[in-house]
């Protein structure tokens, strides 16, 4: 198993016209494709959308009574201060994350790039979906995300993250109170969408499309790790993505 | 504006003493959240100053903003209407009627071209050209129009002027439509609530007779003195609310004790008003310290958006035409996809067992020594 240098893989003329991704990686069997930076922020906002979906669902469906004195307690104070800890979190490491988007390597504007316009892109995801649908009998292997992985993490993570992160603060500001930063920077978000408790609604339902996202994205991720030519989770564990096979695409 | 008395002389005129009038001058203050240094400030604007004209129009309401200003505590609502502002026209109140009272309104917006302020109670219909609505023969929409076109500011009083309220409620069939979407070249100040509450109505126009302006604004058009904060961020249960002791039902033991009200659907953390701070009927009680949730009576389109007693409302406030809540919504599509996912691994595994047996095809046989 060798390890190479993307960089030279650029440069370096192919040994074998066969491309994937835009890279030649016809014989190679392992590059370093997610940086630490990347496999960093994806673990930490793994862990932040966790402890926002539990203590979010909480805050719209709280929890059985206490009794006793008011003093005594502090459940929803608790669970509201950890989601908007977490918020904090969330949205200071997608901003990281747009910035390593410019500095990274090319992997890392994937999440943010829909190729639109690239019929290749188009046809990648086709055959994707076909092999998802068991209709190909071998999947087309990919150094970065493959087009329909891409496709759902643009909409549920990329637009997502600006989505959840711009109704949160607007949501926050109603606490913080006008002329806070938060106020001024998203307070436009209430009257738009129909006043604070349709903000609620949207914020809810919001979660609800990310859920939906990682369920797939969960499933998806093991079962590639299984069934695909490629390796997978260790990927965002490594960075490097091995090939289970020498052949071509 | 020559010809009118000072609000002071009025206020003289009908046997109000120089020390209840300072009196007044410090509870007014008071009540704008001014200081006491503004006190001399506000007697010296009542003592100088020319009542200004106020025309009260009536339009499609239930006339419950008018019901709350005339029980107005501070300032005494008999002082505003009858001596601070001179009310020439307003059709519920004044003692003139019919064809007397149209006259009266077209003097007062003659003499005082530019420099009376409007006040609106209730919306105008704008379906079949506004006929569900005449007011001296003529649609209210003709003259809503009218009497805005030479007048310094609007004060859309209450929910109706201010949001549309229940006439404007789903599917709203006589087009009742807000004060602002008619009068689009008119400083608007809104006075959200159904109704508002009185002392807010007068503390919002004493205000702008004081100052000869307008108070603060925020983003929807609200005076920031009474708008900025929410039902929740004052209301004396919220340390029930951070505790996470809640009323479950309206006959509870939390009920009793007189716990947050959050799970039976208040909406005081979506609600900007100031009923928690200021109260209701000379600071008495307000709806949440009765036991009732706040149903967010201030709010743009409170009637639409769901149920009162229910925390997590229908999807029909946020435009899709859903009886069912987010989560609802969220469970059963998560539910759907779970049980894709769960039908897909099993077919998965099914094919790759298959592989396995058929000795392998196209590389698959790979995937499975390094899976
Ligand atoms: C993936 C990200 C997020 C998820 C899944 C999420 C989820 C939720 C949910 C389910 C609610 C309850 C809504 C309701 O039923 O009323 C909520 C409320 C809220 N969220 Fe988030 N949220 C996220 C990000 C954020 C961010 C970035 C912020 C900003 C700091 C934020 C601030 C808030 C605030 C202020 C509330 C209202 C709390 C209250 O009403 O007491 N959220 N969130
Ligand atoms: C809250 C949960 C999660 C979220 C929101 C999430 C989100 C994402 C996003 C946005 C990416 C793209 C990374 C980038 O381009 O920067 C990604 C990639 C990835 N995630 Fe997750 N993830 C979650 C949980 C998990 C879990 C639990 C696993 C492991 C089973 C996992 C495995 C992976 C893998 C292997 C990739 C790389 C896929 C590839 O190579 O194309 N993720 N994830
Ligand atoms: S009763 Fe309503 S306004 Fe008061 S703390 Fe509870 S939710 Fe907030
Ligand atoms: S407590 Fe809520 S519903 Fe009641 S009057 Fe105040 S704003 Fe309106």
């Amino acid at each position: 198993m060798t390890s190479i240098d993307p960089a030279s893989l650029h440069t370096a003329p192919p040994a074998l016209p066969a491309t994937i991704d835009g890279e030649p990686v016809g014989r190679v069997s392992a590059v370093y494709v997610y940086e630490a930076p990347v496999r960093l922020w994806h673990w930490t906002n793994a862990a932040a959308i966790s402890v926002l979906a539990l203590t979010g669902y909480l805050i719209g469906q709280p929890l059985p009574t206490l009794s006793g004195e008011a003093s005594q307690h502090y459940v929803m104070g608790t669970i509201r201060f950890l989601h908007f800890s977490a918020g904090y979190i969330f949205a200071v490491g997608f901003l990281f994350r747009i910035y390593w988007a410019f500095v990274g390597n090319h992997h890392a504007r994937q999440l943010f790039i829909l190729p639109f316009w690239s019929r290749a892109y188009w046809r990648g995801l086709f055959e994707e979906a076909r092999w998802y649908f068991f209709l190909e009998a071998k999947p087309k292997k990919y150094v970065g995300h493959n087009p329909l992985a891409q496709f759902a993490m643009f909409w549920a993570i990329g637009v997502g993250s600006v989505f959840m992160i711009v109704t949160g603060f607007a949501l926050y500001s109603e606490g913080a109170g006008p002329g806070s930063w938060q106020d001024h920077l998203f307070g436009w978000v209430i009257p738009l969408l129909g006043g604070s408790l349709d903000v609620h609604t949207w914020h809810r339902l919001g979660m609800w499309a990310i859920l939906l996202f990682i369920i797939v994205h969960v499933y998806a991720a093991i079962r590639e790790d299984i069934m695909s030519r490629q390796s997978i989770v260790s990927t965002m564990v490594s960075g490097v993505r091995t090939f289970k096979d020498d052949d071509p695409d | 504006m020559a010809g009118l008395e000072t609000f002071y002389e009025v206020m003289r005129r009908q046997g109000i003493t120089r020390r209840s009038f300072l009196k007044y001058c410090s509870l007014t203050a008071a009540a704008l959240g001014l200081g006491p240094e503004f006190v001399p400030q506000i007697a010296h604007a009542m003592e100088t100053k020319p009542r200004t004209p106020v025309l009260w129009l009536h339009g499609l309401e239930c006339t419950c903003c008018s019901e709350s200003f005339i029980r107005s505590a501070h300032p005494l609502a008999k002082d505003v209407v009858l001596s601070m502002i001179s009310l020439d026209y307003d059709d519920t109140l004044m003692a003139s009627a019919g064809h007397q009272a149209e006259a009266i309104l077209q003097e007062v917006m003659e003499k005082y071209k530019g420099n009376y302020i409007l006040a609106v109670e209730g919306n105008p219909p704008l379906n079949e050209d506004g006929m569900y609505c005449i007011i001296g023969g003529k649609p209210f929409l003709d003259q809503l129009r009218m009497v805005a076109k030479d007048a310094k500011a609007v004060i859309s009083w209450g929910s109706c002027a201010s949001h549309g309220c229940v006439q404007a409620a789903r599917p709203n069939p006589t087009r009742a439509t807000p004060v602002h979407e008619v009068i689009t070249d008119k400083p608007i100040i809104k006075v959200p609530g159904c109704p508002p509450i009185a002392e807010v109505m007068t503390g919002v126009i004493t205000y702008m007779l004081t100052f000869d302006r307008m108070p603060e604004l925020d983003r929807q058009g609200r005076p920031k003195m009474f708008y900025s904060q929410r039902i929740h961020d004052k209301c004396y249960r919220r340390p029930h609310f951070d505790a996470g002791q809640f009323v479950e039902s309206f006959d509870d033991e939390g009920a009793r004790k007189g716990y947050c009200l959050y799970k039976v659907g208040c909406k005081g953390p979506t609600t900007y008003n100031a009923c928690s701070t200021v109260r209701w009927n000379e600071g008495t009680s307000f709806p949440i310290q009765a036991g009732h949730g706040c149903i967010g009576c201030s709010e743009d389109g409170f009637w639409d958006k769901g149920s009162w007693y229910a925390r997590l409302t229908d999807l029909h406030g946020v435009g899709f035409g859903i009886e069912s809540t987010a989560d609802r919504v969220g469970l059963g599509a998560a539910a759907a996809v779970g049980g894709a996912v769960a039908l897909h691994a099993a077919v998965s595994a099914l094919k790759r067992a298959q592989h396995k047996h058929g000795n392998g095809s196209n590389g698959s046989s790979h995937t499975g020594d390094a899976a």
